[in-house]
Parts: C-alpha cells; structure tokens; sequence
C-alpha cells in the first residue's frame, strides 16, 4: 500500500472524500476495486461511529394489525421498533453481561428477594418530560397487571410489590430470583410516561429515536432524538423500516441497493445473496432451536421408552445440514446450548441409533402409527423435517404418521394442545428463564406437560443460588432431566441469518436474538 | 317509462340484492374461521388470563345475529369500527390502502385496456400470420407463468441488473405524482402482462365473429381500407363482450393483487386484507369484504348497462 492511496483511504474513512471517488482514485492507482472496498471498510470500522445518514431497513415479520403499545408486541418489526425507540431498564451484552440503561446500577439483598434500582437521571422522555422512578413503577405495574394484555405477564408473576424509594426502584419477589435484572430486559418493557397508563400507543418513549411515522404493515419512520442520554448509539439521523415480508423482494432490495439491512434471509439463498457484490451475510448461532414436543402425560406419550426411542430415532446431523443448510447446530433434547451462561458443556451429545431406538420401542410395547402434526408456521422447513423424521424413525421400525394441520390457527388449535406437534422456541437469556417458561409444572407454556417435582425443586433451588459454580451444577443435572426424560426432542438449534451492505458498518455478533438483538439500527453507522 | 330505463334501474336493484346477500356470506364466512380472534392477536405467547380478558373486552360474547345487524347499520352509515388489533380507526386505514390499490390498478389498466385492444385489433388485421401469431404467443406466455415469477423476473432485470425502477414500490403521501409513477412502474408492468391476454384474445374473437357478417363484405366491397372497416364497423357491434371481459379484468386488478402486492411491498388492500385475516380481525375482514364486493358487483353493473346501451334494438325500440 503505498502512501498516497493510504492518504486516500484515510479521508475516504474520515468521509471526506466520498466512496465512489475514492473507488475511482483507487483503481487509477491500480488497486481493485473489490480489495479498496475491503480496505474502506476495515478502515472506516477502525475509525469508529460516525454520525450522520440514515439507514433504510428491509423486514419480514410486520402486519398491518401491528400496534405501538409495547404490551402488545409479538412479531420482528414491533420487537426491533422497540428496541430503537424505546429505552429498557437494562440490555443484555452479547457475552451475556447486563448494560443499565434506566436504571444506573442495581443491588439484591442477601437472599435475592429484595432488588433496588438506583434510577439514572437526566434521561428524558421524547416529549420532554424526564424519566422517573414512578414512570419505572408505573410501567411494570402495568405489565404485571392481571387484566393487562401484555407479553411479559408471564415473567412479571414472580414479582409481588413493585414501590419507588426516592429515586431508586424497590421490587420483592415472592420467592429467591438472582436472575431478576435479567427478566427486565425484556423488550416489551421499555419504559413509557406514566408507564402508559394515559395512552399506551402514544409512541413516547426514552430511546434513541422518536417516531415520525406509523404505517403498521407498510413502513416506520423514526428520527434521532436529540436529547437522548448516551452518545455511543444512535448514528444515523433517520431511521426508515420497511415492511418486506417476502423474502425475495427482501433480498432484490438489499441488492438493488433500496434498503442497506434485511433480517431473515433463508438458509437456501443466503449461500448466494453472501457472493453478491458489496453484501455481507451474517449468521449468528442463537438460542433459538426447532423442536418437535411430545405431551409427557398423554398416552402413548406417557412411556419413557417410547419417548426414547423417538429421541433416538431422528438424525440431527441430517437435519442441520438440510433444513438449515448448515446455518445451525445439532441440538440435545434440552432447551440450552453453549451460547447460555452456564451451560455444561460435558453432557454427552445424543446421536442418532436406530438400533438403540428400536430397542426401546419394543420395550415399550407400542404398535401402529404415531401422529405428528405439524405446519409451514410450525417452523422454516418444518413439513420437510417431519419428512426427515419420518424417514430416520422408519429405520428403527417405528411408523410415523404425518397431518398438515393449516398454518392459520396453528398456535390456538394444536400448539400445547395436541400431544404430538412440531414448533420452535426463541431462547431466553438465562435458562432459569428459560426453564420456568415451558418446563416448570405450572408454567403456562409447560408445552411437554413435563411435571416433575424433584425437577421443579432444583429450579427454584437454583434462582436463588448466588454461587455460580453450585448453580452451574444444579442446571447440568436439570438439563440432563429434560433430556432423558422430557417430552423435548431437539434436533437444532437455528443460526439467525442477517444481511446488510456496504453503505453500513459496525456489525457486532450478539447471540441475544436477530440484528444485534434488535439494536443493529441504533449501534451500526453509515460507511459513506 | 324508456325500456332501457326500466332495464337499467332492475339490474341496479338486483345488484343491491347482490350486495346484501354478499355481506351475509361474508359475515357467516368470517365467523366459521378456525381459531379464536383473542389468541391471533396476542400470538404463541398469550397466557389463559391474557386471553379471557381480550375476549371479553372485544364483546366477542354476543350472539352473532345481534353483531350482524349492528355492524350493517353502522356500514352503511359509514361507519366501519375500529380494528380490534391496533385499534386503530378502520375507515381510516381503508382510505389509504384503497386510495394505492385504485392508483395501482388505474396506471395498470391505463396501459392495459388500450394495448389490449388495440392488439387485438391488430391480431384480426394480419389473422392467422405472423403478427397474430406473435401477440398471442407473448400474451398467452405471460398470462401462463405465475405472477410472482413474472414479477421476480422483471424485478432481477429491471431492478437488480439495470437499476431503472425500485424493486420496493412503496408510496407514500410525500411523493409527488411522478415519483408515485416511477414508484409504482414494476407491479403495473406485470399487471399488464398478467390482463393483457384475457382481453386481447376476447378482442380477437368477438372482432372475428363479426366479421363474418355480410355488411362486413359490403364495406370491403366498397374498398374501405381493411383496419378502419375492424375499428369502425367492426368494434362497436362487439363492445359488448369485450366491455364485460374489460370489466372483469378491472375488478380483478382492484381486488386479486394480493401476490402483486407482497412481491413489490405495494401498500394495497390485499396485504391489508391478509394481514387481519390472519390476525382474525373480523371487523376489518368484513369491511374489506363489503367494499371487494361493491366494487365487484359494481363493475359488473357498469358492464350490464354498457352492453345495454350499446345495442341498438334495445336504445331504439319500435
């Protein structure tokens, strides 16, 4: 590299000369052009954030019935909304630490019942007003409301008095939680005026970005909010979400250059949409999996023989490399994987053995056909990993019978209804989370019907346990629980697959869900 | 009273009747959905409690032929309701959506219906050589391939590889009329391609059944040049099943784009539709149904009257 093209790659990166000149000098220079776009972007990353441009964004997962009230919020395009213009109590570091945002720092009492969240100040509303601990209260009140319609109901149970202590946020849990600060990072908690209790769809929130313009379904504009409390996110000046649910408009978009980021590219097609030019194709292992749940208490799921043979019975490896086209991992009949804390990574992975699977399928004594529902919505690809199943199970001599249940309806009529069905999971930060959503006896989602008291005592054992090592031990022997004797069959964890091009940089891999855990809009910034 | 007048207001009349009996069906169609509006709105993640209170709260508990009339009286006052998933004003949202899905279909069947035709005529003039043939091969291969393939292809060519229009025809109202146009280009190219077929080969036939007619030989014997004897003559004693296949077409461009639609991310009350049907948000399913209906059975209407009054036996009776 000599000294003049060094001279130019500096002032390119500044964004002084802009990229298309820059492009021009470098190949009159003789560098490629192709080389000079990798050496811009290393250097323009090595310059760090930059303020300025705005970012249009192409996303699949948004309807026309979407709504502003973060209670409501289900799909990608609500859940990355949110991320970008509201503020959280604190964030989830892609090594899994906790970032306080609202709330400056936090303390537990010896016995983790008792949490105090010293409020930051000077953080303000985007109608000016600024954030108080009573809009902190009122919004988890909210949430925890048993009347509320909220999605975070469910992990705001174990939350009994929720009370303001000068600046500082007082909460009691009815039992020992040292995972709490974790469970508020949930992104339907982000904290609104009042907690939202005047008008829930307002759009006023603490983020980095106000709203501009709502289409639900169509499109979402949301500008920089200047008064937002930290400099270090919030690049761009515009933010625009476009809804492309399709996903080869999506990606014709990213190449065509109308949109600069896309979330969900298929498995399929991202091997091709990575060697377009100036694409970069990001795949991050999550702790989403694909499963395949039986109901522990419904004959003839009721035998752990039979369980067994049909957790012996599929080929993992198989599945990964077909249905996910090797954006993924083999999974373990557990809900955990290495990208939770604590995980134990000596488990014995489970293989498939249609000898061992034949052997408990006889020891079982069931015969006929067994009936497998499942849908397109059930999961990608998830009619053809039934196929797969099917396949690999009739080695061992047992008959699967597969019904296509219709993708309308599927999560009311046979999701945690039917004891045999096809589904996924998005993963949780932590897996106590992640354990008292669907494996706990009295979870409401306990989709296996896995009732185990020993199981349910270690789980409770382990919330309130603050010695990591302790901790560490009693989750392996949960997670062994689940896997020999759960109703979970897992063949895989899925990657999450993003896109952008090179008008953005500043990706940073965070396994906590897709873009960046949904804050890709607010940490990347404009490369020209 | 004028016969036609007393024909005119009659197939009015029964297209009112149409319209009551389609607002039945789609009431009765929407309460037979599988699945329960509370937990499609609230999705995988709903808990029992969360469920029972959104129901209550929709007023899903009364009887349906209570719901029926209410909601009737209030359509026809205007009034559509609130969507029960955002909440949102209904009539509102539809304003928007049907204002994009008329703009897209108008541009489409601007360049549609005179193209069609006039194909069709030329394919009459040069019967059974080359032109002809080579129209009805091009029409009837574009009408054949599924419209999203048709719509993938033009957007790799004329999106991805030569940059000429947007692959994403969202419009907005910012835009000015020209932007609009250009925004919008793409769908309407494959609209086009997708109705061009139907109404040119109908052109063809019906030109061509009149054509036999002995005052056909008489104007050729006069030594009229061949294509004005096929505008002239021709074409007005066959407006009447071109106009119905041009009225079909029309309505199929308001109301079946929904592939269009998702393909290019055009705005329209296609997606709009699907979205809330997936959602079980009945009050919007229903008042999208009404208005696909009207417009339906309003089109046809029109087409019923044209035909009317283009025949002469019926506007000038003995």
């Amino acid at each position: 590299m000599n000294d003049e093209f060094r001279y130019l790659l500096t002032r390119a990166a500044r964004g002084k000369l802009d990229r298309r000149a820059f492009l021009g000098r470098a190949a009159a220079l003789g560098v490629t052009s192709t080389a000079a776009t990798g050496l811009l972007s290393k250097a323009v990353l090595a310059q760090g954030p930059r303020r300025g441009g705005s970012l249009v964004m192409g996303m699949q997962g948004g309807e026309s019935t979407n709504s502003l009230d973060p209670a409501l919020a289900a799909s990608q395009v609500p859940y990355v909304y949110l991320r970008v213009s509201g503020e959280p109590l604190v964030n989830i570091m892609p090594d899994g630490s906790l970032d306080g945002r609202i709330a400056e720092e936090w303390t537990a009492s010896s016995d983790a019942t008792n949490w105090r969240f010293k409020i930051r100040s000077g953080v303000e509303f985007h109608n000016g007003q600024t954030v108080t601990a009573e809009d902190v209260a009122q919004t988890l009140r909210r949430h925890s409301n048993e009347e509320s319609q909220s999605g975070a109901l469910g992990i705001m149970r174990g939350i009994t008095d929720i009370a303001v202590d000068g600046d500082t946020l007082v909460l009691t849990t009815d039992g020992p939680n040292a995972d709490l600060p974790y469970l508020l990072a949930d992104y339907h908690l982000m904290i609104q005026p009042n907690g939202g209790m005047d008008d829930a769809t307002a759009g006023i929130f603490a983020g980095a970005y106000k709203w501009v313009e709502n289409e639900p379904g169509v499109r979402h504009v949301l500008e920089k909010f200047e008064n937002y409390w930290d400099d270090s996110a919030g690049h761009f000046n515009s933010i625009e979400m476009l809804v492309i649910n399709d996903s080869t408009a999506r990606n014709s978009a990213l190449q065509s250059g109308q949109v600069q980021l896309i979330n969900r590219v298929e498995p399929r097609v991202a091997g091709l949409l990575s060697r377009a030019p100036g694409v970069t194709v990001e795949s991050t292992a999550g702790r989403g999996h694909y499963v395949f749940i039986m109901h522990c208490n419904t004959a003839p799921f009721d035998n752990n023989d039979l369980r067994m043979a049909l957790k012996l019975g599929i080929n993992r490896q198989d599945m990964v490399d077909r249905i996910l086209r090797g954006y993924g991992s083999v999974g373990n009949d557990m809900p955990i994987n290495a990208s939770y804390p604590l995980f134990d990574d000596t488990i014995p992975q489970r293989e498939y053995d249609p000898d061992q699977a034949r052997f408990h399928y006889e020891r079982s004594g069931h015969s006929g056909p067994i009936d497998l529902r499942v849908s397109d919505v059930s999961f990608p690809g998830a009619v053809d990993a039934a196929q797969l199943f099917k396949e690999s199970a009739a080695a061992a001599g047992i008959d699967i019978n597969i019904i296509r249940e219709p993708g309308d309806g599927y999560w009311s009529e046979t999701w945690n209804v039917q004891p045999f069905c096809a589904s996924y999971w998005g993963g949780r930060p932590v897996q106590d989370q992640m354990y008292s959503t669907a494996y706990l006896s009295t979870a409401d989602w306990n989709d296996t019907r896995f009732f185990n008291d020993h199981f349910d005592e270690l789980l409770l054992e382990a919330r309130g346990e603050l010695d990591q090592t302790r901790r560490k031990a009693i989750y392996s022997e949960m997670g062994m629980m689940v896997r020999d004797e759960g109703g979970l069959i897992c063949p895989m964890f899925n990657d999450f697959i993003d896109a952008y091009n090179d008008q953005i940089t500043g990706w940073v891999t965070n396994p906590n869900l897709e873009l960046m855990d949904g804050r890709a809009p607010v940490l990347m910034w404009s490369a020209e | 009273m004028h016969p036609v007048l007393t024909l005119v207001i009659q197939r009015l009349a029964l297209g009112l009747l149409l319209l009551l009996a389609a607002s039945v069906l789609i009431f009765v169609g929407t309460q037979i959905l599988p699945g329960d509006v509370a937990q499609a709105i609230l999705g995988q993640g709903a808990t029992e409690q969360a469920l029972q209170n959104l129901r209550a709260e929709l007023g899903l508990d009364q009887p349906a032929f209570t719901r029926y009339f209410d909601w009737l009286f209030s359509a026809l006052q205007g009034d559509l309701g609130t969507a029960l998933s955002n909440g949102l004003d209904i009539a509102t949202s539809i304003g928007g959506r049907l204002q994009n899905t008329l703009f897209l279909a108008a541009v489409a069947a601007c360049i549609s219906v005179p193209l069609a035709i006039f194909l069709g005529l030329l394919a009459v003039r040069y019967r059974d050589r080359w032109p002809d043939r080579l129209i009805s091969a091009i029409t009837l291969t574009s009408i054949s391939l599924p419209e999203f393939l048709l719509g993938y292809v033009i957007m790799y060519f004329f999106s991805v590889q030569w940059g000429l229009f947007p692959s994403v025809s969202n419009i907005n109202d910012g835009m000015t009329f020209l932007e609009k146009l250009n925004a919008v280009a793409l769908p309407a190219i494959v609209l086009t391609l997708v109705v061009l077929a139907h109404m040119m080969r109908m052109t063809r036939a019906a030109i061509l059944n009149v054509m036999q007619s002995a005052y056909i030989e008489t104007a050729e014997l006069k030594g009229l040049r061949r294509f004005t004897i096929i505008a002239r003559h021709a074409m007005p004693n066959a407006i009447a099943p071109i106009v119905n296949v041009v009225m079909i077409n029309l309505a199929y461009l308001v109301v079946g784009v929904v592939v269009i639609e998702v393909v290019f991310v055009y705005p329209g009350m296609g997606q709009y539709l699907v979205d809330h049907v997936a959602k079980r948000d009945v009050p919007v399913v229903q008042a999208c149904g009404l208005i696909f209906a009207t417009i339906y059975i309003g089109l046809n209407l029109l087409a019923d009257i044209i035909s009317i009054l283009s025949n002469p036996r019926l506007r000038h009776p003995k």
